[in-house]
């Protein structure tokens, strides 16, 4: 058997390789440095997602390397980035707690970066194999990360919770990626299997399809989206809560990364073999996110079932299988997350007192803090997709997209849903500004915090009137594609 | 032939009966070694069909690791393994049922799909070889990922479980060797009568 080497082009790695070895070489340094690191830690944590995304930004456009096995383009960039804000964001408005719950010993922001590396391979996967571990990388961080403060009983059943269910849609992935393997004849290039997905009359292969039901269901359950949701109110509830603004938004990224490339590149040859399934999910997440919404009181148990919601709308966009559809993938994820770390950047503020998880303490906000009581509506009304937000322009493009795909029951469907949800985002504001304040308690911003809600609330604010130039980065971050 | 088939035969049974006494010994800690023994009569049987590689790592890992790490968990964490027996018992007929049914479906899969025996590797290369090789070339991208994955179980395994603990009183040869007479000793006067405070 003669020896041969695969095509290595390492130039197109780059951002991989930053984060890794930075990673490690900030393992290396908080173990020599003890406590009084910690601080040295954090800023050059920041200091190399920065570097990274100016890595990406400058790097090589579109290639591939390791036989195929590492794809980058335009897409795989634009969400890498993406990627690098849902995770530094997170990190930067979340300093103080990590110091007053005794987080910080280096190595959380060391497992945040293997978290997000695991991502990046994830969205640049070029097969079945690398997907499964990327996918794998990131979701074993998050275990890890979900259960950090392992004093607190809730954080560790989070870790435990999602460790077990994530495992087991791990089997469910593998199963279906040997299924692909079998029916293919030991296909597992996302290149081979699309060729042999055209090859007329090999869509009756039940195996086959089955298989990739099961790929979309164990990615559907990484994005949490029904019915694969069970996990995530807990998790998101346990989880402290910088943890919990982080695996709101960057998994979700990394994960519809994935779904896209399978979705509208190896598995659209066979595109009516599965489409009805991620109709089910698409419906079943937005009643999901629309009805269990409406009885809960916990904050971050509230955002778990709108962020369930919100992945039902992502993935209309998914199943229209057009560039608009794309496109509104890549906005709707945008904006989410700016929503997200935004309400995440109030709750974390609030906590310093060890506030702010209960919709109760909110009460009579508008009163004392009439500002946060406002910045927090903006986001609330955002979120329930109300104009002239850019939540609105978010749901906007999907459901353009879905009509001009054809399908206008599930637009019609989406519309309902999210008139549904629009009642608890609106509970929250009636609660800051109606009810009488009852407790003494106020949001103090550290200065990252501050930072960060009011750069998410320009952003909000200007891409709800003027969505022109995010629309255009999408455009051209999706144009390889159709 | 002959002689490998009775090994075959030898192993096979040594397989089965050690994997009965991993469920029935009342000892917890035979479990764990019967089961030793079901891993090590089944790296036999991999050795009979010329999967060297895979026997050595069942060898390696399953009996060198993990069997060992499930001895340190029987042993160490305080599980009524009795109650635990009793309460067993109670399953035993839904256990039964679906170990009837997953039986009948296998059964059922063997009847109705004869599996081709595929072609018979040829014996040019062993199988060690091939998989080194193919792990180094081919699959060189997803060996380095799978290793990040291994080290963030490990940075996962000691953040989570180390805890620093506040009241040990560790010994610090440099402290005491730099204690001087000055910090550790003081002269006082005390009035007769009054003692010292």
């Amino acid at each position: 058997m003669s020896v041969e080497m695969q095509d290595i082009h390492l130039v197109y790695m780059m951002p991989e390789i930053l984060v890794a070895v930075m990673a490690m070489a900030l393992l290396l340094l908080s173990a020599w440095t003890h406590k009084g690191g910690a601080g040295v830690v954090h800023w050059l944590t920041v200091l190399t997602i920065v570097g990274v995304i100016l890595v990406i930004h400058v790097g090589e456009g579109t290639g591939t390397t390791f036989g195929g096995q590492f794809v980058t383009d335009a897409m795989s960039r634009y969400m890498k980035v993406l990627m690098c804000l849902g995770m530094i964001i997170p990190v930067i408005m979340s300093r103080d707690y990590i110091r007053a719950h005794a987080m910080d010993g280096g190595e959380y922001h060391v497992v945040s970066m293997f978290a997000m590396l695991g991502g990046m391979i994830l969205a640049s996967s070029g097969g079945f194999v690398i997907l499964y571990l990327g996918l794998e990388l990131m979701s074993l961080s998050f275990y890890v990360l979900a259960a950090w403060r392992r004093d607190d009983v809730r954080s560790g059943e989070a870790g435990l919770k999602y460790f077990v269910l994530g495992s087991m849609a791990s089997g469910l992935l593998l199963y279906g990626i040997s299924m692909i393997y079998g029916a293919t004849g030991g296909a597992t290039g996302f290149k081979e299997v699309a060729a042999l997905l055209a090859t007329p009359g090999i869509h009756d292969n039940q195996l086959l399809v089955l298989g990739m039901v099961m790929v979309l269901a164990g990615m559907g359950f990484k994005v949490a989206a029904a019915p694969f949701h069970m996990w995530a109110p807990d998790v998101y509830q346990g989880a402290p809560t910088p943890v919990t603004a982080f695996m709101a938004v960057m998994p979700k990224v990394a994960a519809f990364a994935a779904l896209f490339r399978l979705v509208a590149d190896v598995f659209a040859p066979a595109h009516g073999q599965w489409v009805g399934v991620l109709q089910l999910f698409a419906i079943l997440s937005m009643a999901t996110g629309a009805f269990a919404g409406l009885v809960q009181t916990d904050l971050k148990r509230l955002l778990a079932y709108s962020s369930i919601g919100h992945v039902g709308y992502i993935l209309i966009g998914l199943v229209s299988n057009s560039a608009a559809g794309m496109q509104g993938v890549m906005v709707y994820l945008t904006i989410y997350l700016f929503m997200t770390v935004g309400v995440f950047a109030i709750i974390i503020s609030f906590d310093r007192q060890g506030l702010g998880e209960n919709i109760r303490d909110y009460q009579g906000l508008a009163h004392k803090q009439p500002l946060v009581a406002f910045v927090l509506a903006m986001f609330m009304f955002s979120m329930a997709g109300i104009p002239p937000l850019a939540g609105f322009i978010g749901k906007l493009n999907i459901f353009m997209a879905a009509v001009k795909a054809g399908l206008v029951p599930l637009a019609v469907l989406g519309v309902l849903f999210s008139a549904v949800s629009a009642f608890y985002y609106l509970r929250v504001v009636k609660v800051m500004y109606f009810d009488p304040a009852d407790r003494e308690s106020r949001v103090t911003f550290s200065g990252g915090g501050f930072l960060v809600v009011t750069m998410s609330m320009v952003l909000i604010l200007m891409w709800g009137i003027l969505p022109g130039d995010l629309l255009t980065w999408t455009a051209s971050s999706v144009q390889t594609w159709h | 032939m002959m002689v490998a088939d009775m090994i075959f035969y030898l192993f096979a049974a040594l397989t089965v009966l050690a994997a009965l006494g991993v469920v029935g010994s009342p000892n917890p800690v035979h479990s764990v070694l019967f089961l030793v023994l079901a891993f090590f009569s089944t790296a036999g049987l991999f050795v009979l069909i010329g999967a060297e590689f895979l026997a050595a790592i069942l060898v390696m890992v399953y009996m060198g690791a993990v069997a060992i790490l499930f001895l340190f968990v029987v042993m160490m964490l305080d599980v009524d393994f009795a109650r635990l027996r009793h309460e067993g018992v109670r399953y035993l007929p839904i256990g039964l049922t679906v170990g009837a049914v997953m039986l009948m479906e296998l059964g059922l899969m063997v009847a109705h799909h004869r599996l081709d025996h595929g072609t018979v590797a040829t014996n040019t290369v062993d199988n060690t070889f091939a998989i080194g090789q193919a792990l180094y070339t081919r699959y060189l991208y997803p060996f380095e990922v799978a290793s990040l994955i291994l080290l963030v179980a490990l940075i996962g395994a000691v953040a989570l479980t180390h805890r620093e603990r506040k009241h040990v009183r560790r010994q610090d040869i440099a402290k005491q060797l730099a204690r001087t007479r000055e910090d550790a000793v003081e002269l006082r006067k005390v009035v007769s009568g009054e003692g010292a405070s």
